[in-house]
């Protein structure tokens, strides 16, 4: 240890914390932060600043540190780099040993990490754009209850897109109203229907009544058409014994799959859901709330590759990814981005959609990403070219508002995503015939050629909304 | 804007391309060229169409590993049909490394259909 003797004070955290020589460790545990630090702090000293609060630091010597072996606890600022076409702003690389955290402890990783160094008044913002797990570390956690594989075989759903809908409108639909709205759509064809997220036991629906009416529909429209169905009945509940009393509850009715808000629910609580699921062999559906509050400041926060990774570890079988379409080239990557992260065992760095380090997830399962919000018929060509097989698609208006109702509606995506399905395995390409796939499809689907005809408006060719938006900016 | 139809009484179905018309030999043979030259192992099963909820369906021989000629995996799918003419048929594509079904539609529907 280079300080041999206590000497009380202040001294600049860049003595202990900035350490450019340093080769991480495969052990480690690597963070890069966007840092925008104060006016006058030298970006040595606030990147040193961020690695010590949040690893080992505080702001002044205490005798105590003397006591253990710092050179072993440390975390370490190793690499700093600007950000591009924004010289205010510059990159911080810290290292952590693996043993400043609990094992199986996001709750553990994330006090440390985007703790106390978030207020921090060195710096002026900072943002935590992406975190290395090492693969030991990956190892102590529990992962996804099921996984892809186990969802599909479950399920019996094969060589496309599952496909889902969100019942609404989201709140105030009595219990037996709201099974209606289930079987419509499982009916006429839809994998899952989900409740919404802020569905979760209020006076016009306690949870109980609307799990009976719900399993109700699933199990009919199941027994009907021959298919797996489910609903994704969401155990979100203000205390983590009666998120588990409703979890039971969904498992006594021989539901095949729960669902959690895991911000707004906590972490904590989402593992413990998670290891109830997975020794329950209950499927576990996430939802995502508050993540915006968290991911949409560019300068501020956690991005939301990070939240996934976080959530992959903590567990859960679908989380919501965004969907793509309509929005810029930019998200476009930076989706592509995280949905690797989600499905993929090993994930190289790719500066390009935003991935800083390679991340290896070992054999843990993979996580089915949901698109989900504002998409209809014409955007299942892109959807299929986009997200490939391993995603849920949800269509919520896209479903309860065709002309006809629910069941036309689950029909109209069912057959549309079928024959994109057929059109990419023949070749085509499904994104650039959208048109013509769809036109196709519709002369054997009056409930198609309804869909189309109500979102017509809704431009197909998908390039061409990305630069409408893309000039909106 | 047509007039509101009604959905008609549930059909039944047999999951990924049971909503669109029935596959012509021609369709049928380019999705089956599909599983093929993706290096998934065909399969063909079949079963009585009362017990069509089931997993487990009969397995006609073994799966096909290897086989990338399409021709002798119709062979196996009419070969299969001959001899259960009431069964529903299935071809199934085996991806060995995520271990799941890549694939997996029907080709012949048995009995009275669904």
């Amino acid at each position: 240890m280079a300080q041999t003797t206590y000497q009380a004070g202040v001294k600049e955290y860049r003595k202990t914390y900035w350490a450019p020589d340093y080769v991480p460790l495969d052990t480690d545990l690597l963070a890069c932060f966007k840092v925008v630090a104060q006016e006058g702090v030298p970006p040595e000293e606030a990147a040193a600043a961020v690695a010590s609060e949040s690893s080992t630091g505080t702001w002044t010597t205490v005798w105590t540190d003397w006591l253990t072996d710092l050179e072993y606890y440390k975390g370490r600022a190793y690499r700093i780099e600007p950000v591009p076409g924004d010289p205010s702003a510059f990159y911080a690389f810290v290292a952590y040993p693996i043993d400043l955290f609990e094992e199986g402890s996001v709750v553990n990783v994330l006090t440390s990490l985007v703790g106390n160094v978030f207020g921090f008044k060195a710096i002026r913002s900072l943002r935590l754009e992406d975190v290395r797990f090492p693969i030991a570390y990956i190892k102590t956690c529990g992962g996804p209850p099921n996984g892809i594989q186990i969802e599909r075989d479950r399920l019996n759903k094969h060589g496309r897109a599952l496909l889902g809908c969100t019942i609404k409108p989201k709140l105030g639909l009595s219990a037996k109203n709201y099974g209606r709205a289930v079987y419509e759509c499982l009916r006429g064809g839809l994998d899952f229907t989900k409740d919404d997220e802020n569905i979760n036991s209020q006076p016009f629906m306690r949870w109980n009544h609307r799990f009976e009416f719900v399993m109700e529909a699933v199990q009919k429209a199941e027994a009907e058409t021959g298919e797996r169905k489910g609903h994704y009945l969401n155990v979100t509940a203000p205390t983590c014994e009666q998120m588990l009393e409703r979890a039971e509850f969904a498992k006594s009715l021989g539901a095949p799959i729960i669902m959690h808000d895991f911000l707004t629910g906590g972490f904590s609580a989402n593992t413990s859901l998670a290891n109830w699921c997975r020794k329950n062999g209950m499927l576990l559906h996430i939802h995502r709330a508050m993540h915006a509050v968290i991911d949409r400041n560019p300068y501020h926060g956690i991005h939301f590759r990070v939240l996934t990774k976080c959530l992959r570890l903590s567990g859960g079988d679908h989380l919501h990814s965004g969907t793509v379409v309509g929005k810029l080239e930019g998200d476009r990557e930076a989706t592509l981005g995280w949905i690797d992260l989600m499905r993929e065992s090993y994930v190289p760095e790719s500066r390009s959609r935003g991935i800083f380090f390679d991340q290896d997830w070992g054999a843990m399962p993979g996580v089915l990403p949901v698109a989900s919000g504002g998409i209809h018929v014409w955007h299942i060509p892109a959807l299929v070219a986009i997200f490939g097989d391993d995603a849920c698609l949800q269509f919520g208006g896209g479903t309860l508002g065709h002309p006809w109702g629910n069941a036309a509606g689950a029909t109209a995506n069912r057959v549309a995503l079928e024959a994109c399905v057929e059109a990419r395995n023949q070749g085509r390409q499904v994104e650039r015939e959208s048109k013509e796939i769809l036109t196709e499809a519709a002369q054997a689907s009056p409930e198609l050629r309804a869909a189309m005809e109500t979102w017509k408006e809704i431009k197909f060719e998908f390039d061409v909304i990305d630069k409408l938006d893309a000039q909106r900016r | 804007m047509p007039e509101i139809q009604p959905y008609k009484a549930t059909e039944r179905r047999a999951e990924t391309f049971s909503y669109l018309p029935p596959l012509s030999p021609e369709r049928i043979r380019r999705q089956i060229q599909y599983v093929v030259s993706q290096g998934w192992d065909p399969s063909v099963e079949h079963t009585e169409p009362e017990k069509a909820f089931s997993h487990y369906w009969y397995l006609w021989k073994l799966p096909f590993f290897g086989e990338t000629s399409v021709e002798r995996v119709i062979a196996e799918l009419e070969a299969c049909h001959r001899a259960n003419p009431g069964h529903h048929v299935r071809i199934v594509g085996y991806d060995t490394y995520a271990q799941t079904q890549a694939a997996a539609f029907i080709v012949y529907r048995g009995g009275r259909g669904l």
